[in-house]
C-alpha cells in the first residue's frame, strides 16, 4: 500500500534494489483466446459455454467480494496500448522489470487459472494450457522471468502429472497453488503433489487466494472485502496447521513451501500455539516426531506482500527474527493495488545487510537462480 | 502465588455429568424428550472428556470424568491457586443443538444448573449467561430472564458460531448487555455450523483446537468492520481461551488493510488497534508464547490493561500449581490478577462494595 513512485530516470541504477528477485508477479491473458493453442476442442467449446465455474456463486470475472478497484489493479498499469494490467510484456518490462532493475521475476498466473474449479478434468486442461501459455507468450521471451507451474490441485494425480512434465525445464522454478484449497492442504488428496514437487526439486508455493466452498471464516461467512482480505491470513494459518498436523513435513523431508501474498507475521504465533499444544496431545499425533516450531523453521519460507505495519518498528523486526531472516523473499504484487514499491517496501530500519537477503539472496539460495 | 492480591480467575469450565444432571431444569415436555429420544450426553467434540486437555489428568477421578462437582473447583483450583473468586464458563453443547427450541429449553436449563449446583454452593463464584444462538431474539430473552441474579456477570457465546458476531443482527444482544452491565464473552469452540477451518473439516483434535485462535481472529474482524464496536463504545468483548499471541500480527495486518480500503466501512473512524486495546480482553490461559518472547509480546500488545488472569481449569495448560504462564513479569500480576478484571466486569466491582 505504498506510495507509487514515477518512474525512475532510465541509466539511474535503482541501488536499494540491487539483484532484485520478485517472487510475485502476476501476468495476465487479455482474453480467454490466448489458451486455446493447447485446448481440445472439447475443452475450448466447455469453456465458452459453461465458463469458470470457482466454488462461488458468479461465473468468472465477478469476484463474490468485489475489488477496491477493477481487477485489483493499479490505474497506472493499465497499458498504454491497450490490454489489461500486466498483459503486454513490453510495459510489465518498462514498468517493473527496467524500472526496479528486477534480476529475476516469479510469475503466478491467477485468473483465469481453471485453479479450484469445480470440474476437475477441465481444471487439467486448463493448467496445462497456462503452463504452456506462461512459456510462450512470457518465459521464452524475457530471461529475467520465471514460471509457475500451475496445478489442478484438487486432483492430486493430474496435479503430479503436470508436475513431472515440467520436470527439469528451468522456465519453471515452483509449484503454484492457492491458499483456498476444499479441504486442508495437509490432507492425504494432495500428497501427491508435494511428492511430485519435492522429486523433481521444485518447492510448493500457496498463494493467498481461491475459493474452497466453506465459508471464509469458521464462524460464517463475512460481508465485506475487508475481510475476505484479512481473512486469506486466517486460511493460510490453517494450511500450516494442517500442513504440519498431517505429517507432511515428516513424510517427505526435503519439501520446501513458499507462502506468498499470505503476511508473516502470524507465522510464529502458530508454530508457539501448535508447540504448546501438541505437548498435551502427543497421543494423538505420534506421527509428529519433531516440534511443529522446528519444521515450520525448516520447511516454510515468507514472501513480503503485504507485509504487516506494527505501531512500532521494532515489533516487525522481532517478528522477522522469530521467523528468521533467511526465510522472507521479496514480492512486489505487480500490477495489484497493493503493490509494493521496492525503493521503499522495507521500512528504513531493517539492517542493510538484511535488506539485501530479502531483496535477493534468500530467494536465490532457495531457487537456486 | 501472592494471596494479597485476591486473585480473580476469568475462565473455570463446571462440566456437566450428563442430561440427566439437567432434566429437573426442564418442563415436563422437554425433560421426557430428553427420556423418550435418548438424549444422554451434549459433550461437545471441542472439549472431548477423554482427551488430555479436556480435563489434566490428576484433576480427572477413578472413572476418568471431573470437574462436575464444586467441592472440585474448591480444591483443585481456588485454594490451591488462591484464587478470590472465579468466573464459570459452561462449555456443554447446548449451542450446537439444530432444533432451536430444544437449543432454548437445554439452555436455560443449563443456566439453572450453573446457579443451583455452582452459585449457590459458594458465594465467591460467578458465572457467565449461556446464550441460545439462534436468534437475537433468544438470547436477549434469556439476558433478560437471568440478568436480574447479579451473579450472572457475563454473557458467554463460542467463536465458531453460524454467523459471524459482528453481523446487525446481533446487535440488540450487546444492547442487553448494556443494559445489565455485562460483557460479551466469547469461548473457544464451535457449534458446527461450519468446518474448523475456512478450508474445510480437519482431521486431527490438535488441528481443531489450533483453530480457534482462526476464529478469534475473524470474530474480531467481524466485529470491528460491521461498527459493533464503534456503535457500542462502552461494550466490552472478553476473548476466553484464546490464546494471546495472535492478537498483535492481527492488528497489524487489519489496520493495514483498514488504511488501504476502509472507504468500504466508514463507519470504522478510528484504528482497529485502538478499539481493541478500549474494548475486548482476553485471558491468559493459554498464552501460547514461549516464556523468553512473553515479554517482547506484552509489549507488542502495547496494553497491559487487556489480559485477564485464568486458569482455565479443568483443561491442562499448565502443570502443578503454575497457573501464571511462564515470562509474565511480577510487576503485571497485580493487574492481572485483579485489577483487570474488576475494571472489565462491572458486576464484581458490585462485590468490591458490598
Amino acid at each position: 500500500m505504498n506510495v507509487i513512485q514515477p518512474l525512475g530516470h532510465a541509466g539511474k541504477p535503482p541501488a536499494a534494489t540491487l539483484g532484485l528477485v520478485d517472487v510475485d508477479i502476476h501476468p495476465r491473458a487479455n482474453s480467454l483466446e490466448a489458451f486455446r493453442p493447447w485446448l481440445s476442442t472439447r475443452w475450448w467449446d466447455y469453456l465458452k459455454t459453461y465458463g469458470i465455474r470457482a466454488r462461488h456463486g458468479f461465473p468468472a470475472g465477478q469476484p463474490p467480494f468485489p475489488k477496491a478497484q477493477p481487477l485489483a489493479s493499479r490505474k497506472d498499469a493499465w497499458p498504454p496500448g491497450g490490454g489489461t494490467p500486466a498483459s503486454d510484456l513490453d510495459f510489465l518490462r518498462h514498468q517493473l522489470l527496467d524500472n526496479y532493475g528486477v534480476d529475476v521475476g516469479v510469475l503466478n498466473p491467477l485468473q483465469p487459472s481453471g485453479q479450484g474449479d469445480r470440474n476437475n478434468a477441465f481444471s487439467a486442461a486448463m493448467a496445462h494450457a497456462v503452463n504452456e501459455w506462461q512459456l510462450e507468450a512470457w518465459l521464452r521471451k524475457e530471461p529475467r522471468l520465471r514460471g509457475s507451474v500451475v496445478v489442478p490441485y484438487e486432483d492430486g494425480a493430474a496435479s503430479a502429472a503436470e508436475i513431472r512434465k515440467r520436470a527439469g525445464d528451468p522456465n519453471f522454478c515452483q509449484v503454484l497453488m492457492m491458499s483456498r484449497t476444499s479441504e486442508p492442504a495437509g490432507n492425504p488428496r494432495y500428497w501427491p503433489i508435494y511428492e511430485a514437487a519435492a522429486e523433481v526439486g521444485l518447492p510448493v508455493a500457496f498463494h493467498a487466494f481461491g475459493y474452497s466452498g466453506w465459508a471464509m471464516t469458521n464462524g460464517g461467512w463475512p460481508s465485506f472485502y475487508i475481510e475476505e482480505v484479512s481473512e486469506h491470513a486466517t486460511s493460510c494459518q490453517n494450511q500450516v496447521i494442517s500442513l504440519v498436523v498431517e505429517g507432511v513435513f515428516e513424510r517427505i523431508p526435503n519439501l520446501k513451501v513458499i507462502l506468498i501474498e499470505c503476511g508473516f507475521a502470524w507465522l510464529p504465533s502458530v508454530a508457539w500455539r501448535l508447540d504448546a499444544h501438541w505437548r498435551t496431545l502427543k497421543d494423538e499425533v505420534p506421527h509428529l516426531r519433531r516440534a511443529p516450531s522446528e519444521q515450520i523453521r525448516e520447511h516454510i519460507w515468507v514472501s513480503t506482500q503485504p507485509m504487516e505495519e506494527p505501531e512500532r518498528g521494532q515489533h516487525l523486526l522481532d517478528t522477522m527474527g522469530w521467523i528468521g531472516w533467511d526465510r522472507i523473499l521479496f514480492a512486489s504484487d505487480y500490477p495489484h493495488w497493493d503493490f509494493d514499491d521496492p525503493r521503499q517496501a522495507l521500512p528504513g530500519f531493517i539492517p542493510a545487510e538484511r535488506r539485501r537477503d530479502i531483496f535477493g539472496g534468500n530467494a536465490r539460495a532457495l531457487y537456486g537462480f | 502465588m501472592d494471596s494479597a492480591i485476591r486473585a480473580i480467575d476469568c475462565d473455570v469450565h463446571p462440566m456437566v455429568p450428563g442430561m440427566r444432571a439437567l432434566t429437573p431444569y426442564m418442563d415436563a415436555f422437554w425433560a421426557d424428550q430428553v427420556a423418550e429420544r435418548g438424549i444422554t450426553s451434549l459433550d461437545p467434540q471441542s472439549f472431548p472428556p477423554n482427551v488430555p486437555k479436556t480435563i489434566r489428568a490428576d484433576w480427572r477421578d477413578a472413572k476418568g470424568r471431573g470437574a462436575d462437582r464444586v467441592e472440585l473447583l474448591q480444591d483443585q483450583a481456588m485454594a490451591r491457586l488462591g484464587a478470590d473468586r472465579a468466573i464459570l464458563n459452561p462449555l456443554y453443547g447446548v449451542q450446537l443443538v439444530f432444533n432451536e427450541d430444544m437449543a432454548r429449553a437445554f439452555t436455560r436449563a443449563l443456566n439453572d444448573w450453573t446457579r443451583a449446583e455452582w452459585l449457590d454452593r459458594d458465594d465467591r463464584l460467578r458465572a457467565s449467561i449461556v446464550l441460545p444462538m439462534h436468534s437475537a431474539e433468544q438470547a436477549v430473552e434469556e439476558i433478560e430472564r437471568l440478568a436480574p441474579d447479579r451473579r450472572f456477570v457475563q454473557v458467554l457465546a463460542l467463536v465458531m458460531g453460524e454467523v459471524p458476531l459482528g453481523r446487525r443482527q446481533w446487535w440488540p444482544v450487546y444492547e442487553a448487555c448494556l443494559r445489565h452491565g455485562l460483557p460479551f464473552g466469547i469461548h473457544a469452540g464451535s457449534s458446527y455450523r461450519h468446518p474448523q477451518t475456512s478450508v474445510g473439516w480437519t482431521s486431527w483434535y490438535l488441528e481443531e483446537y489450533a483453530a480457534n485462535q482462526q476464529g478469534f481472529q475473524s470474530t474480531l474482524a467481524s466485529l470491528i468492520t460491521e461498527g459493533a464496536l464503534t456503535k457500542f463504545p462502552d461494550l466490552r468483548v472478553v476473548l476466553l481461551e484464546s490464546g494471546v499471541t495472535w492478537l498483535p500480527a492481527f492488528l497489524w495486518r487489519l489496520q493495514k488493510v483498514w488504511k488501504g480500503v476502509r472507504f468500504e466501512v466508514p463507519w470504522v473512524d478510528r484504528p482497529p488497534a485502538e478499539l481493541v486495546r478500549d474494548q475486548v480482553r482476553l485471558t491468559v490461559q493459554p498464552l501460547d508464547a514461549p516464556p523468553e518472547a512473553v515479554e517482547r509480546i506484552l509489549e507488542h500488545l502495547r496494553s497491559d490493561e487487556m489480559l485477564l488472569w485464568a486458569s482455565d481449569w479443568p483443561h491442562w495448560q499448565f502443570e502443578g500449581d503454575a497457573a501464571v504462564p511462564p515470562g509474565l513479569p511480577e510487576a503485571l500480576l497485580p493487574k492481572l490478577m485483579r485489577e483487570n478484571p474488576l475494571a472489565t466486569y462491572p458486576r464484581l466491582r458490585e462485590g468490591e462494595v458490598a
